[in-house]
């Protein structure tokens, strides 16, 4: 292979008749520091490119905000994000049901197993967005057998999304509101539920008082509060 | 006793398939990976299914560490010092060449402007050392609102974190204007800074929320949460 061979076929055989010669070069220092580049490269760098995860905030602007809050809180799921990752969600203002215990639920992240037709947050919210969750999927089979490019994808979904918003009025808006216990990972896995449920509309905002008295009769349930109870329910 | 004889036999292996294997390699890893960035804290971020990749030109990232010290990480050199030079005037601290220089090679910053300067006088081992003392309440760019009396006297309730950033948007914008005026780049070009927060998953929400309303506080409502992408193992 690393062999040049140079054969002279000098058929006559008279005059300047050469060496038979093989001309190897060894590769193995070669080998050698290929190696240790690639060790190199393999330790100092990385494969993968971080992911992102696209956030928007409500403005500060304090500007009706509180009056548009309101009207949509009337159709919405507000989710509740407690501490020792758990969740809580109820449907509509809270004003509607102080006295109703069952208003405020507890739903856990994801199925613990067992049961089939337990609930969790992501079958919850696909229930409930049910008409645009399965178009979205429908697309994305699409996509997948490359019947449409990325691009006709997103902005089909985004029309999806805005049609069950605007006009047809089916899809809920999810408010998001993580008390002080609730730790980046739990609402980031919150906002990818979103994002995997194909929710168009979500914000996050801070507890109000409302959401304070909730949480706290839930978790007290009349008994005598810990510690970390008591930070969630009450300030 | 016939002696055995020994047949004289070659123990040269042609290495150059095996050369041509690792050259094949050290391409791979050299095209497709990017290097490890070095940053003064390992966060472990939380994982998603969103997909969307990091922009690489233009970004600021906000290193959030589980005690809620902030780091900076931006990834223009030259919007880096322009934005040392503006913090430092707000604060009325003037740096010497030497110093600016050494901040060029800062991909990742987080040290009060009132020990930057001595910080910027040490070896890059002993950046490290300081670094590592995660307690000390020099490490980390302060978020707390102390009302400044900047150089013309006018009183702001900034805390160095919004200037930072405030002066790093500015920087960015400004070095893209001037790329737009010498004819390098299209008007269209133009990106404004995006903001990334890295933060731990183990974070807490106060901590992430004040840097969330520190932001808002400057009409930066929309970042980019970095994840890593969420695999059948994690679920």
């Amino acid at each position: 292979m690393a062999e040049v061979q140079t054969n002279d076929h000098n058929d006559s055989g008279k005059k300047n008749k050469q060496k038979k010669q093989t001309l190897r070069v060894d590769f193995t220092p070669m080998v050698d520091m290929n190696m240790l580049l690639i060790t190199f490269f393999m330790f100092c760098t990385t494969l993968l490119k971080p992911q992102t995860m696209r956030l928007s905030m409500p403005t500060k602007d304090k500007v009706e905000e509180e009056e548009q809050n309101k009207a949509r809180q009337s159709s919405a799921i507000t989710l509740l994000i407690g501490g020792d990752d758990k969740l809580y969600y109820y449907e509509g203002m809270p004003e509607a049901a102080y006295e109703n215990p069952d208003f405020l639920r507890e739903i856990p992240y994801k199925k613990k197993g067992g049961e089939e037709n337990e609930e969790n947050i992501r079958t919850y919210l696909i229930k409930r967005n049910n008409g645009t969750y399965q178009k979205i999927e429908e697309l994305k089979f699409q996509l997948a057998d490359e019947k449409i490019t990325e691009k006709e994808f997103t902005e089909k979904s985004i029309e999806i999304q805005d049609e069950a918003m605007k006009k047809l009025k089916i899809a809920p808006t999810v408010i998001i509101k993580p008390t002080e216990l609730a730790s980046y990972k739990n609402l980031v896995d919150v906002i990818d539920e979103m994002l995997i449920c194909h929710i168009g509309a979500y914000t996050i905002l801070d507890l109000s008082d409302g959401d304070r008295y909730l949480l706290y009769k839930k978790t007290s349930k009349g008994e005598y509060l810990s510690d970390a109870q008591r930070a969630a329910g009450i300030k | 006793m016939a002696k055995v004889k020994v047949k004289k036999q070659s123990t040269f292996i042609d290495m150059t398939a095996m050369s041509d294997v690792t050259v094949l390699l050290l391409t791979f890893f050299m095209l497709t990976s990017t290097f490890i960035q070095k940053e003064p804290i390992t966060v472990n971020t939380p994982a998603s299914v969103s997909e969307i990749k990091i922009p690489e030109t233009n970004i600021l990232t906000v290193l959030v560490d589980d005690k809620g010290k902030i780091f900076l990480g931006l990834d223009n050199p030259q919007d880096r010092v322009a934005t040392l030079k503006a913090v430092g005037e707000d604060y009325g601290y003037d740096f010497t060449a030497a110093q600016i220089n050494n901040f060029k090679y800062l991909a990742t910053f987080g040290v009060p402007i009132i020990s930057m300067a001595g910080f910027l006088d040490k070896t890059t081992e002993e950046q490290d050392k300081y670094l590592l003392d995660l307690d000390n309440n020099r490490v980390g760019i302060p978020t707390d609102s102390v009302e400044v009396k900047d150089a013309l006297g006018v009183i702001s309730k900034d805390n160095e974190f919004k200037r930072w950033v405030s002066h790093a948007k500015k920087a960015c914008a400004d070095r893209q204007q001037a790329l737009v005026e010498s004819g390098v780049i299209k008007d269209d070009e133009v990106q404004p800074l995006q903001i990334a927060i890295k933060a731990d998953q183990t974070t807490d929400y106060p901590v992430i929320k004040k840097v969330m309303d520190d932001l808002r506080d400057m009409r930066e409502n929309r970042y980019l949460l970095i994840t890593n992408l969420r695999t059948a193992s994690s679920e």
